[in-house]
């Protein structure tokens, strides 16, 4: 037999002591394992959702809120923005692309944006089914938006005043869909997206009660923001000062603003961290307070091994093996406990139809809990080891 | 086999333990008698090359413990030395068998199920093989002990109280064991005793190889 198996056995033989501290053990590394999955699969979807985009200009007020409506589609917007204005942004010299968003409505509680084709392409989403909108009053729904709706290319459905579900059904202009994208992960999997005219069609068409209406209302056309690609890095410096101090709109850098906020949600993700610490502290301790009883218990066991002709290096690597077992079986369950959280969480989300998180990644990061595992295990069996490893035989002789 | 000259061991204490010379053949056994406390664990801890002698000469099984070195002893006690403690100390979180194998893992052997299962058929617990120390009853383990004790065919059986706190039968059957044991192996037989009956039982049972008796007791300076 090897001393794996020997140190299997012995540990196992106080099964009760052996599980508590697997379950602290497995806890602490569960919620390290849980943190390291939710903040990496966060930044993702944030770093996929900002891709190119450089600055989003839309209605005065919180430039954060600009973002978060703008670019993740989560909160509400800060308001509209004349046309004109978007139109002239997209003749300055340094901007390379203007995507227009007009969104208000929602159908089942998805967004529905209004856009131009250039949003779809700015995603690299591809089409699953059905082709790309040619008119208004047509739509192309996200992945998730098709899975949890059951619509098909070719049916028709109504939006609803507002970004809730439960609106005002606005029920004379139907919309007709024309295609489904595939999932990509991006924000477009939970929006419905058509053309910006829809959305003017639609809600000019509820309220506009003769052709006067319409012409008036056909020059007060508006958007709710614009997400813009700029032709140079150096434009960073300028444009928004150019925006925020020469029209009535205000420019946000979604770079600053998602760094200004995982910044603020840091502080509890640094509590949940500490709070993580503390289980493996307690769950060092319990090991370690296990191994030296188990020492002190075994003394004279562990003195015949010596009598036996195992050096004293043996007897102390048999308690270390012990604590590495424990590392080992409580890095699996951690692990797997923490995948379970964070697939717990992204269904949860979905249902929000918030952020996507995916359920199973394993990024490279992981890699520090078995490496915390195995610093914990190692450190609380330390002591106990070198106890064992002073173990004298002469006391085998004197236990009577 | 065994034998010391003007052996002595100075306690941390300062007070020194002289021993009597003595020579035991190859085969032999020594009865190292009296009574608690006296430094009979230390003669034995001497001849397990547990301790180094602070005056004199020891040799056991060929080997001077004077010159054993650390690491080397270990390795040397394994081979030369089978030891059967006054508690047994069979580990509970091993079956018998596992409790065998320890001794072969301890001593760096690889495991060999075979050598184990003639160990116990010798000492007749071979059925016994896949039960846990405390399925057993005292004789039982005593065998089991036993067995561990000589799987590697030691040249010494060092025996420690052998016969405390068992009936006279039992006591009769255990040093019965060791002498089996040991004529089987060819080994000497080292038994550590303040108890008569061992001396009663090696009068009715003669060693082919001699029988020698060792008195321990501390001298006045």
């Amino acid at each position: 037999m090897k001393t794996i198996v020997f140190s299997w056995r012995y540990l196992w033989s106080r099964p009760l002591a052996a599980a508590l501290n697997l379950l602290l053990l497995s806890l602490g590394l569960a919620s390290i394992t849980f943190l390291l999955l939710v903040s990496h699969q966060i930044n993702q979807a944030f770093e996929r959702d900002l891709a190119g985009i450089d600055v989003v200009v839309g209605a005065k007020g919180s430039p954060m809120q600009l973002i978060l409506s703008g670019v993740f589609q989560l909160d509400v917007p800060t308001g509209n923005i004349p046309l004109a204005a978007v139109k002239a942004l997209q003749s300055h010299p340094q901007v390379a692309q203007v995507i227009p968003i007009s969104m208000g409505d929602s159908f089942r509680g998805f967004r529905i944006v209004g856009t131009t084709l250039d949003y779809v392409r700015h995603y690299d989403a591809q089409l699953a089914q059905g082709v790309l909108w040619k008119s208004s009053m047509q739509a192309v729904l996200g992945a998730r938006v098709a899975r949890q709706s059951g619509l098909k290319v070719g049916d028709t459905f109504t939006g609803t005043h507002g970004l809730a579900a439960g609106g005002h059904a606005h029920g004379q202009s139907p919309y007709t869909v024309t295609g489904i994208l595939a999932p990509n992960g991006s924000v477009l999997d939970r929006l419905v997206l058509t053309p910006t005219e829809s959305v003017w069609q639609v809600h000019e068409a509820d309220t506009a009660l003769d052709d006067e209406d319409r012409q008036v209302m056909a020059d007060e056309r508006e958007v709710t923001l614009a997400l813009i690609e700029y032709k140079t890095p150096l434009a960073a410096v300028t444009f928004p000062r150019f925006i925020n101090t020469t029209t009535d709109l205000q420019a946000a850098a979604p770079a600053l603003e998602i760094t200004r906020l995982l910044s603020l949600v840091g502080v509890g993700i640094d509590v949940l961290r500490a709070l993580a610490g503390v289980l493996l502290l307690t769950a060092g301790l319990s090991v370690f307070i296990a191994l030296w009883s188990a020492v002190r218990e075994r003394r004279a066991d562990l003195a015949l091994l010596r009598m036996l002709g195992a050096p004293p290096r043996k007897v102390a690597g048999l308690l270390l093996c012990e604590a590495l077992w424990l590392a080992m079986l409580a890095t699996v369950l951690g692990v797997l406990a923490g995948q379970g959280l964070t697939a717990l969480l992204a269904w949860g989300l979905q249902l929000e139809k918030s952020v996507l998180i995916g359920t199973l990644s394993w990024p490279v990061e992981l890699i520090s809990v078995p490496v915390l595992a195995l610093g914990v295990a190692v450190a609380s069996a330390l002591l106990p080891a070198w106890e064992a490893y002073r173990v004298s035989v002469f006391e085998l002789l004197q236990s009577r | 086999m065994i034998s010391t000259r003007q052996l002595a061991y100075r306690y941390a204490g300062g007070v020194e333990l002289r021993f009597d010379d003595i020579d035991v053949a190859q085969g032999g056994v020594l009865l190292l008698q009296g009574a608690s406390g006296a430094g009979k664990s230390t003669w034995l801890a001497l001849a397990a090359g547990l301790l180094r002698p602070g005056d004199g000469d020891m040799a056991v099984a060929g080997q001077s413990i004077n010159a054993l070195r650390k690491v080397a002893g270990d390795a040397w006690r394994a081979r030369s030395i089978g030891f059967l403690p006054q508690k047994l100390h069979l580990s509970a979180a091993l079956t018998v068998h596992g409790n065998l194998a320890m001794a072969q893992w301890a001593a760096g052997d690889m495991q060999d199920d075979q050598r184990i299962a003639e160990a116990l058929s010798a000492l007749g617990v071979h059925d016994l093989a896949q039960r846990k120390p405390a399925q057993l009853s005292g004789g039982q383990a005593q065998r089991v002990a036993l067995a561990r004790a000589v799987l590697l065919q030691p040249k010494v059986i060092l025996a420690d109280e052998p016969t405390a706190s068992l009936d006279d039968e039992a006591a009769q059957a255990s040093l019965a064991l060791l002498q089996a044991t040991a004529i089987r192996q060819g080994a000497t037989l080292v038994i550590a005793t303040h108890d008569a009956r061992a001396t009663a039982f090696f009068a009715g049972n003669p060693c082919q190889k001699g029988l020698q008796r060792l008195r321990v007791g501390r001298k006045q300076l």
